[in-house]
C-alpha cells in the first residue's frame, strides 16, 4: 500500500463529494431538474440493493444474501420497522449461509 | 420516516453494523501491506467503504497503485450523485456546513435522509446516519488494524444487513408514482449492467432511471 494511493483516492473521493454538494447549491433550477435530483436517491438506492443482494465480482450470482434480502422485502412490505428488517435480513442470509444452502 | 419512531436508534443500528466492516477492512488493509497509519487516514479521509474494500483487495492480490485507484474511483463516483440530491436538501447550510456535509455524503446517509422525506427530519435523518456511520467506521478501522485478525461480517449475515436496510428505506418511496419508477428503472439498469459493466459503473447508470420519475 502506497501514500499515493492514499492520498489520490483521498482527493478523488473528496472532489467527487464536494463538487455534487455544491454544484447546483444555492441556484434556482428549472422545477424539471430539480425533479429529476430528487429522484436520484431513489433510482441509486434501488440499483445499490440489486448490486449487494446479486451482484458478486462483475456477475450475477444467487445465494445466501437473496434469501435474507427477500425476507426484507416481505417484512418491509408488511411494515416491519426498519431495525426489525434490517436485523432479519441479515440473520435469514447468515442461517441460510451456515445451512450450506444457496452456497 | 412514519414507520420509524426514532431515526437516532435505525441510524444507529446501521453504524454498529458497519463498525463490523471497518474492523474487516482495518485488518484486511493492514495484512495487504498498509500500516496503520495508512489504513486510518483512508477511513477518515477516503470514507467510501466499497471504495476502500476495492482499493486494498487490488492490492492484496499484488495490483499497482494506478490499479488499485481505477476501481476505486468508479466506485467513489456515486457519492458525488448523491451529492446533488443532498445539496437541495442542504441548500439553506453555510458553506462551510455544506464542505463537512459532503465528507458523510454516502449511502446510508443519503438512503436516511430520503426515507425521512423533506426538510428539518430528513436533514437531521442525515446528519445522525453520516455522523454516526462516520464514527463508527473509523472506530472499526482502527480496532481491525489492531487486533491484525479479520472478522468476516459473512458469518452474520452483515453484507445482507445494507441491502435488507434499503429496502426498508425505499419502502415508504413506492406509494409515489415517480420515485417508484426511478427505483424500478434504477434496479432494472443496474442487473442488466452488472454482467457487461466494470464494478460501480452499473450503480452509476441507474441514476438514468430518473428520466423514467420526471415523467410521472
Amino acid at each position: 500500500m502506497t501514500w499515493t494511493l492514499v492520498i489520490v483516492l483521498a482527493v478523488l473521493a473528496y472532489t467527487f463529494k464536494v463538487t455534487g454538494m455544491v454544484l447546483a447549491a444555492g441556484r434556482h433550477l428549472p422545477p424539471v431538474i430539480d425533479r429529476a435530483l430528487s429522484l436520484i436517491p431513489a433510482a441509486l438506492i434501488a440499483a445499490l440493493v440489486v448490486n449487494d443482494t446479486l451482484g458478486s465480482a462483475g456477475a450475477l450470482t444467487v445465494d445466501a444474501r437473496a434469501a435474507g434480502v427477500g425476507a426484507a422485502v416481505v417484512a418491509a412490505w408488511r411494515r416491519a420497522h426498519l431495525i426489525v428488517v434490517i436485523i432479519l435480513g441479515a440473520a435469514v442470509t447468515a442461517a441460510v449461509r451456515a445451512l450450506g444452502w444457496l452456497a | 420516516m412514519n414507520r420509524s419512531p426514532s431515526v437516532a436508534s435505525a441510524g444507529l443500528v446501521l453504524a454498529a453494523a458497519v463498525g463490523v466492516f471497518g474492523i474487516a477492512f482495518g485488518a484486511g488493509a493492514v495484512s495487504a501491506g498498509a500500516s496503520l497509519w495508512q489504513a486510518c487516514a483512508m477511513s477518515l479521509a477516503v470514507f467510501t467503504g466499497a471504495s476502500q474494500f476495492s482499493a486494498v483487495s487490488v492490492v492484496a492480490a499484488g495490483g499497482g497503485t494506478v490499479a488499485a485507484l481505477g476501481g476505486a474511483t468508479l466506485l467513489a463516483a456515486r457519492n458525488g450523485v448523491y451529492a446533488l440530491a443532498m445539496s437541495r436538501l442542504l441548500a439553506d447550510s453555510a458553506l462551510g456546513t455544506r464542505l463537512v456535509a459532503a465528507q458523510i455524503t454516502i449511502d446510508e446517509s443519503t438512503a436516511m435522509a430520503t426515507a425521512a422525506g423533506h426538510g428539518p427530519e430528513a436533514r437531521r435523518a442525515f446528519w445522525v446516519t453520516g455522523i454516526g456511520v462516520y464514527v463508527f467506521w473509523n472506530l472499526g478501522t482502527v480496532i481491525g488494524a489492531l487486533a491484525g485478525s479479520a472478522v468476516d461480517p459473512g458469518v452474520f449475515g452483515l453484507d445482507a444487513a445494507f441491502p435488507a436496510g434499503f429496502v426498508a428505506m425505499l419502502a415508504p418511496l413506492m406509494s409515489q408514482p415517480a420515485h417508484r419508477a426511478a427505483a424500478i428503472g434504477g434496479a432494472a439498469i443496474c442487473l442488466v449492467a452488472i454482467p457487461i459493466l466494470p464494478v460501480g459503473l452499473p450503480i452509476l447508470c441507474a441514476a438514468v432511471a430518473v428520466v423514467f420519475g420526471v415523467r410521472r
